[in-house]
Order: structure tokens, then sequence, then C-alpha cells
């Protein structure tokens, strides 16, 4: 695949590695915010080739993870509405809520469609006559494309599709995570995201926090090289925003994207499974578009949201803790059997590790 | 006035019944060396056989190189061939939903004559029911069989042993990526074809060559469901190489474009064959011989531990584990 | 978050375009990129094209790497 296996040669992952050695610079903790960053490394073995010359920890980069349970059982309340189907990225169907998840409710009668697309579930509601409620999930790289499903809906007429937003945005969450008490030295920050905001949208993170940033790729020489670039900021006490991704990432990224977002959405304050409430780190329907907006909709009971005991999906997700270190981690939690989103979400840190690494 | 649907009349046991049967069933099976007609067949077996039953509810009915009556002669061809057994007699059981179109029937009927053929099986015995609309999606089948076994003693999964090499009959990830073509709402489109075949002559093959300790098809959960299941009743390890599995280019790009890890994703026309260092090389020639084995290739080692684990190397030179998929396959964004 | 594939463009109609990528073949929207051409490689998400992928840049980055490597004994 063009653009992809350039990026997999084993002689270059292997001379990159060395040079890193090479560096000497040691102790620097890392930290990924891209649940792809997360099974990417896990799926090469991209600690292994790090060992003992950088720490590469996972924070709270896979936005199934960081859905509130709230936002889940919500969801799940709306599709046990006799007319209501519910429509939704692969990524939610096995994240547990208190009760039950999407899976387990198909399995009860509701009406359960997984999409690729958010333009599926327009189509889908098109075809369907059905109330269709779409589970708005994703970063700044997949709320663009819900928001022209929107105006697409808006223009062709079709009333019967809404969406339950619960998208996120990058900049306010990392920005609590250098401020917070963990030791972070440098981001590697998510590629596809930064197609959209670009690079300037971190420049914060430098200026006031004197953390290395390295906007990267997610191929494995893509993360070999963007440690590589952190650890030289970190080296040099040059703390600044650099990109890495330079074939799909601008300083001002995606403007017809960001125009289309803006259009739709506007940030708001949400709660982060984990790191609790982030200011501006959500994003809402504007007032033009709150007919889509599917809890205003739909009056259903808001259940009442509950942690499951024992979970620390909250602290793997700051980063504080590691998947072993949570009793639940193997036993009680499994991939087959998830208690918290950071083992059931195909890219959640307990989930690369149980799959990968154990 | 003839049928052009599935009545609940068919499933009665009344004159319907027998005419859908004749008509559907017996004109074609009994090419294939049947004698049906009674309720049950005798089997002129000596010594012992393999014996196996399997389920097939695939969505949708046709796919891409195959559809549900070669996927369930197959099948069933292929579990006993990891028996180390030849296939010979097999039974067809048919739950048709009411108001199936009969042409379906038939196509499906072909298509399973023809895998018999070239299986070399003989179809048996079978039943029909017929179940209300609704009841059903469309055609649920299931085939039993039996088969000869090659040597006095079966191969199980828990034969493999330390030092043994690991083989497979050529490239992953068709099947599922060919059936995931035609669903709706995936909508990607590609040339891959399933590459649902009968592996008896494979398998046989293999088992006749050389010293085999352990065979597995890798079906539903993928090459890594097998592999688990094989180091877990081997109590062994078993490490395969990432550069030797075989994956065609536009599978590879599929299961990129989906978030799939080719590892999970079905196959209907793979063994994963496990032999005797000493004998690896005469074992792999006498697969590419065969029919259905010409991409065969070596792929990894059976290593003492730890038990139960399997391991991928990458190209690289790192290792990483080879899990089990935890559910169905589903598209991801993230 | 967040997988995107990049994808060569084959044909562009309106606000969609065909995308394939080693044999593997999509309709996807072009609303987010709305000047893509046929030819250009773009990153998929979701349905998306969210960018195209610079050929140019992509080359300064292998041919760099590869000089990486040529220094490493």
């Amino acid at each position: 695949m063009k653009y992809v296996d350039e990026y997999r040669q084993p002689e270059a992952l292997r001379a990159l590695a060395q040079t890193i050695r090479k560096m000497g610079v040691s102790g620097a903790r890392l930290m990924e915010v891209c649940g792809t960053h997360t099974m990417a490394a896990a799926r090469f073995g991209l600690h292994d080739l790090l060992a003992g010359v950088v720490r590469l920890s996972s924070g709270p980069g896979c936005p199934v993870c960081v859905t509130a349970q709230r936002e889940i059982d919500l969801f799940i309340e709306m599709g046990r509405l006799s007319h209501v189907t519910l429509a939704s990225f692969g990524d939610m169907v096995r994240v547990p809520g208190t009760r039950s998840s999407l899976e387990r409710e198909r399995a009860r009668g509701a009406r359960v469609e997984v999409v690729y697309s958010p333009m599926e579930a327009v189509g889908l509601a098109a075809q369907s006559g059905r109330e269709v409620v779409f589970f708005a999930v994703g970063f700044e790289t997949t709320a663009p494309g819900i928001a022209v499903s929107l105006m697409e809906a808006r223009r062709r007429g079709i009333r019967n599709f809404s969406i339950l937003c619960a998208h996120k945005t990058m900049p306010a969450a990392l920005e609590a995570l250098a401020s917070s008490q963990i030791k972070v030295d440098g981001f590697m920050l998510p590629g596809h995201v930064s197609t959209i905001i670009g690079a300037r949208a971190y420049e914060f993170l430098p200026t006031r926090r004197g953390v290395a940033c390295v906007i990267s790729g997610f191929e494995p020489m893509d993360m070999l090289q963007s440690v590589m670039m952190l650890l030289g900021q970190i080296r040099n006490g040059s703390p600044r925003v650099e990109i890495q991704y330079r074939r799909a990432v601008s300083r001002e990224g995606n403007r017809a994207a960001q125009e289309i977002m803006a259009k739709v959405f506007e940030p708001c304050d949400v709660e982060w499974r984990g790191l609790g409430m982030i200011a501006g780190s959500g994003l809402k329907l504007r007032p033009e578009w709150a007919d889509f907006d599917a809890p205003s909709r739909f009056q259903v009971p808001v259940p009442e949201s509950k942690e499951p005991q024992g979970c620390r999906c909250g602290e793997v997700l700051a980063g504080t803790a590691e998947p072993w270190e949570c009793e639940l981690f193997g036993q009680a939690c499994t991939p087959e059997d998830p208690v918290g989103a950071c083992m059931v979400s195909s890219e959640g840190t307990c989930a690369a590790w149980h799959r990968y690494r154990r | 006035m003839t049928q052009d649907r599935v009545l609940l009349a068919h499933g009665a046991g009344g004159r319907m019944m027998g005419e859908l049967i004749e008509r559907v069933f017996l004109s074609r099976f009994s090419g294939t060396g049947a004698r049906l007609g009674d309720d049950s067949a005798t089997l002129p077996v000596a010594g012992p056989v393999a014996f196996t039953t399997d389920a097939y509810v695939v969505d949708p009915l046709f796919f891409p190189g195959g559809d549900i009556g070669r996927l369930a002669v197959c099948g069933t061809v292929n579990d006993l061939a990891t028996a180390g057994a030849v296939a010979e007699w097999l039974s067809a059981l048919f739950v048709l939903e009411e108001g199936l179109e009969i042409s379906v029937l038939e196509s499906v009927a072909e298509s399973m004559a023809a895998a018999a053929r070239e299986a070399g099986v003989s179809i048996v015995t079978g039943d029909t029911k017929v179940v209300p609309r609704g009841a059903a999606d469309k055609m649920f089948v299931a085939t039993a069989g039996v088969g000869r076994l090659l040597r006095p003693w079966p191969i199980t999964g828990a034969g493999a042993r330390e030092g043994d090499v690991v083989l497979i009959n050529g490239p992953i990830g068709d099947h599922g990526i060919a059936v995931l073509s035609k669903r709706e709402g995936l909508a990607f489109e590609t040339d891959i074809v399933s590459d649902c075949a009968p592996l008896g002559r494979v398998a046989a093959a293999a088992v006749q060559a050389g010293d085999v300790h352990a065979m597995r098809d890798p079906t539903r959960g993928g090459l890594a469901s097998a592999l688990n299941d094989l180091a877990a009743q081997s109590g062994v390890c078993i490490e395969v190489d990432e550069a030797a599995i075989p994956v065609r280019d536009a599978v590879k790009s599929a299961c990129e474009m989906l978030g799939f890890d080719v590892l999970h994703v079905a196959n209907e026309g793979k063994m994963v064959v496990i032999a005797a260092a000493a004998d690896a090389e005469k074992v792999l020639e006498a697969m590419k011989a065969a029919p259905h084995g010409e991409e065969s290739r070596v792929i990894g080692r059976v290593l003492a531990g730890p038990a139960g684990q399997v391991t991928l190397r990458t190209a690289h030179g790192t290792t990483r584990l080879i899990d089990k998929p935890a559910g169905e396959l589903l598209p991801r964004i993230c | 978050m967040c997988l995107a594939v990049p994808m060569e463009v084959m044909r562009v109609e309106g606000d969609t375009a065909e995308v394939q990528a080693a044999g593997t073949r999509r309709k996807i929207r072009t609303d987010l990129l709305p000047d893509v051409k046929v030819g250009e490689y773009v990153l998929v998400h979701a349905g998306f094209a969210i960018e195209r992928v610079q050929a140019d840049q992509a080359k300064e980055d292998l041919a760099l790497i590869q000089e990486l490597i040529g220094g490493v004994p």
C-alpha cells in the first residue's frame, strides 16, 4: 500500500531505534494521546525497540474510552424506544455502560446498526423511516464529517435523524494533562486530529507549559522519528511544536473542515471519563442545529450512572496507572468480558496491553 | 402450478414436501453417488472414522467465490481433514424460511452437489424443515460428515511438540473480506473472492508425506484463533513470522481501511499443519502439489513455552502476542 | 483515534469521489476537501477525505530516513 509500506521498512525501524539510543537522552517521559498510536506502538512492538531508553505512556486519546458512562447509558435508553434505531461506529458496540451495552441491547431486541460513516446513518433514516439516532463520538478528525451529515440531512429534508453529541476536542485536554501532577516531558500529538486543527492549535503547550511537542503519523517509522524529534527538543531544552507528519499536517490545518465544524458545533464543558470535567473541551450543537439533538428530541429517563467497582480506567487514561496495576486487569476485566472502556475499546490502553503484551 | 417460493406446506411431510425434496435435492445429490430416499443411510465403514457436524448461517447467502452450500460441504470436509480423515459421506439439513425463492434453494443445492463432486464425497441423507417467515434468516444449513482415518490414530490439536514447524496452505483473510464486501453498510468493493475450498487432498498429502502432529482449519476467528487453540491444546508456544504469513494486497488494504487485524479474519479454505521439523520440507512440497495447496508456506515454529501463548515476530525483529479476537469483527474509526 | 488510510482518487463526481488502495475501492465524500483531484492521494476517515497526502513531502521525508539509515553503521 502506497504511503504505508514505505513507513514500515524493517531496516529503517532498526536504524531509527539505534539512532534514538545513541542520542544519550534517558529518563524522558513521553505521552501519546491517541488510541491509534497506542495500538500502533503495541502492534509493531515499538516499546521493545525503545526499551530502557524512553518511556512512552498512553494518555486519554481513545474517544471511546473517554466517553462518560452517562452518555452510553443515555444512548442505550433512547434505543429502548420502539421507534428508534441506534446507529454507531463499531467501536462503541461492546463498551459497557452502567448496566448494559449496545451489543447486549441488540440481543434484547433493540435496533442497533453499525456504520462506517455517519452518511450511512443518514441514508438509513431516509430508507427506513424510523428515527435514527447516531452516537457522535470522536475528536476533531471525526466531528467535521458528522457536521456534513447533519447538513446533508437538512438539505434532503430528512427529519428523522438526530445525534447524541459526545465529541471532544484535544487541545483543552492536553492543557489539563500538562498542568496536572503527571510529569510529561513531551507529547506525541495525534496526527489525524492535527490534519484538521493544524499545528498552531498546540502552540500554547510549549510556551505555557514547556512541554516538547511533535505531531506524529501512525506508521512505526513515523512514531520512531517523532520520538527522536521529541528527545531532540528535550535534550536541547527547546520545547516547541514540530510536525513529523509533514505529508499530511500543516500549521493551518484543514480550513474547510474547521469552518464546517464551526458552523454546526460550538465548544462546551464536558466530562471526560477518568479526567473529570474539562472546560471547553467538548462540542455541542449550535442553537440553529439543535433540532438534531437527540436528547432534546427524546424524553427518556436519565439513568443513574455509576463507574464499576475497582475499575481504574480513569487513572490508566490519565497515565497515572499502568494496566497491570489494576486488580481487575486480565482477571475480572478481559477483552471478552470487559469492565471498563479501556479494555473494550479496540484501542484502549488495557486492550492493547492484553492483546499484544501481557 | 409450480411453486416459486417455499411454503409452510413444504415442510409438512406430505406430497408437497416429497416433491420439493425430489425436485431440489434428490435430482442433484444422486449424482454425487448418494443413495437417498430412506430415513437413514447405511455406510460400509470398517475401522476408525472421524465424525463432525457444523451449522452454516452465512449472510449474504451468495458471496464472491462461494455460497452457503459450498461453504457447508467444504466446512465439513475440512473439519474431517484436520483430523487426518478423508471425508466420504455427508448429511445435509435445511431449515428454510417460508417465502424463500425456490430458485435460490436450487442454486444452493447445485453448488453443494458441485462441491461434493470436487471433494469426492456423497451426500447420503438429510432433512428439511420450513419455519414461518421471520423465524429464520432465509436459510440455515447444517451438515454432518463421516470420514475414514488415514492413519490408525486421529490427528488432534494436542499433538504439537517443541521444534515442530508450522505451515499454512495459502494467503489468509480472503473469505472474511469477500463476505464483508457484500454486506450492506460497509460499502467497499474488492476483487477478492472467498477461498472456500475442500482441503481433503492437501491434508492427506501432508499426512502421507511426513510426520504431521497437529492440524486446524482457521475459520471464524481467523488464524489467531486457530493458533491459540493449538497452542492451548498442545500446551506449547507457537511463534509465527509476520513476513512469512501470506496476505493478498487487497486483503491487507481492506483490513487497514476497516481497522481489522487480518489474523482475526475468517478463512474457509485454509489449513494450519504442524509437522516434525525433519519432515517439514517433504510436507511442504507435498502440500504444494495438492489442489488448493499451491501457495503453501512455512510460517513459524513451535517452542516449549510459555504454554498456550502465540507470538508474532515482526519483520523488524520485535515480538508481540497474538490474541484471540474478543467478539465479532467490527469496523472501527479509531 | 483515528484510523485514516491513504487512498488514491480515481474519479470525482460532485461531492463524492471513488478512491482505491491496493485493490480496495470505495466511494467517499469530498465535502471536507472540495478541490480534490484525480490522481491525488487522500486520507480517508469514516467515509470522508480529510486531507491530501503531499507527495513531495513524503518523498523528502523518506529520503531523509534513507540518509539516516545510511549514516548508521
